[in-house]
């Protein structure tokens, strides 16, 4: 007995040294994309804080670069507007009288909710972008996120009181995107291989689908994040992969991860009902 | 001012430039700079061991909360500051001048040789830990190696003309008066 504690006071600093290192390990094993950790709730609440405080005076530095992107949002939806289009008059109409004003709220499937960035990277193999909404401003986890420009940015998996943590589409580790081509409609998957920022991955694409340089790649809707049909890149390169049937195509992503200011995040406001329903099937086959 | 102040002061103006000034810059989408390691290199010379390894814990540690990817840092920074004693040991040049100094400098090393082979073995240790737990893997290993060199050359640049920038004044203390 004596000799242990003889043992442990000699070793005392490398057996510390151990310790803390073995404790960051874990960290780093455990926090993933939807673990809560007891500290980085406290920790997001904090950092946003100090982040929402340098964000006030880095804002000045992009007002012209912001004012351009909501210029041309706004001339995209100018651009989809109702009296943008006339039919010819030949279809009758039935007026139905009742008091609901929106009558299409019942069926409104997403809810579009703006944010602003506060902390973003795109120097690590796996990305966070922390933004200035959170839990008591209706921001839950598993939320899709889009930038002005109508890009998938990243899927929200933390929220503290009034910040939340993205996971970025540059994060190596937990970055999934259902995705397609929109020409074809191949169904695929978009991952990043950490080692270029804009430049994300298409997996899962057969060498039978028609792919060239220049398709665009958008959200397949068969996920609960996004809706469908939201740009996630543009194909700039296509190799076929030799030991597998699939093609290896990269993309660049629509959204500017240098430079976000702004993103909207989507609430699925069916997403509860969906997920029952997948939950009770899962149940039954069992 | 006290040690204690001083290193306070360095702990938080470290983290704020990190953050918000060094972690923007990605030359060649490849490298960024690291210059907070700094604190870690500056801590006093008669610091008993354990507490030099619970204050890297700590600092790295802050910089993971600002990033949000726990651990990375902290288990680069706590190796680093494991280390650190041996290469002083290393390098001194004469029984004692650790104690006529109070932390590593051009000045207490000895001159800018030893003290830049401190530095940059400092540096190299730290950022090839820190990439190797990010990439997880040992696969593609000469984009981490490109990745381990341009960031320490940048790096060491930096310190380097931090140390040019900020000179800190070093007394000579002796017990014979």
């Amino acid at each position: 007995m004596r000799n242990i504690f003889l043992f442990i006071r000699r070793y005392s600093t490398f057996l510390l040294f151990i310790l803390l290192q073995l404790f960051s390990i874990y960290l780093i094993v455990t926090y993933n994309k939807y673990h809560q950790s007891v500290f980085s709730n406290t920790a997001n609440q904090y950092t946003g804080k100090i982040n929402t405080q340098y964000n006030k005076i880095e804002n000045y530095f992009n007002l012209k670069r912001t004012n351009d992107s909501l210029v041309k949002v706004n001339e995209r939806l100018y651009n989809t507007l109702k009296q943008d289009f006339q039919l010819p008059d030949t279809a009758s109409k039935i007026v139905v009288d009742s008091i609901r004003v929106d009558s299409l709220l019942k069926f409104r499937r997403y809810n579009y909710l703006q944010a602003t960035v506060v902390a973003n990277s795109v120097s690590n193999q796996n990305n966070y972008i922390a933004i200035g909404r959170g839990k008591n401003q209706q921001l839950k986890v598993g939320m899709g996120v889009i930038d002005a420009s109508n890009g998938v940015v990243g899927i929200v998996s933390e929220v503290s009181d009034d910040f939340s943590v993205l996971i970025s589409l540059l994060h190596k580790k937990d970055s999934r995107i259902s995705s397609k081509l929109f020409k074809g409609g191949e169904i695929g998957t978009v991952t990043w291989n950490g080692n270029q920022p804009n430049i994300l991955q298409l997996t899962g694409i057969p060498k039978s689908a028609k792919v060239a340089k220049g398709d665009s790649v958008v959200t397949s809707g068969y996920s609960t994040y996004f809706p469908k049909g939201i740009m996630v890149g543009i194909v700039t390169e296509v190799t076929s992969e030799k030991s597998t049937n699939n093609f290896a195509i990269n993309i660049k992503s629509t959204a500017d991860f240098y430079n976000l200011q702004y993103v909207y995040v989507i609430d699925n406001l069916q997403k509860a009902a969906i997920n029952d329903l997948l939950n009770k099937a899962e149940k039954k086959s069992q | 001012m006290s040690t204690l102040v001083k290193n306070s002061i360095r702990f938080i103006l470290f983290i704020l430039i990190q953050v918000f000034v060094l972690d923007s810059i990605h030359l060649h989408k490849l490298a960024t700079p690291y210059l907070y390691l700094l604190f870690i290199i500056w801590l006093p010379f008669r610091m008993n061991r354990s507490w030099q390894l619970l204050i890297a814990f700590i600092f790295g540690f802050t910089l993971d909360a600002f990033r949000h990817s726990f651990g990375f840092h902290t288990a680069a920074c706590v190796l680093m500051a494991y280390i650190r004693p041996y290469f002083i040991n290393l390098l001194i040049p004469q029984q004692g001048i650790d104690s006529n100094y109070e932390e590593p400098s051009i000045k207490s090393m000895g001159g800018f040789t030893p003290y830049f082979i401190f530095i940059s073995a400092l540096t190299i240790i730290h950022h090839s830990w820190l990439f190797l737990l990010e990439a997880w893997q040992v696969g593609n290993s000469w984009y981490f190696l490109a990745k381990t060199f341009l960031s320490t050359a940048i790096s060491l640049l930096l310190i380097i003309i931090t140390e040019l920038l900020f000179t800190r004044k070093q007394k000579f203390k002796t017990n014979t008066i």
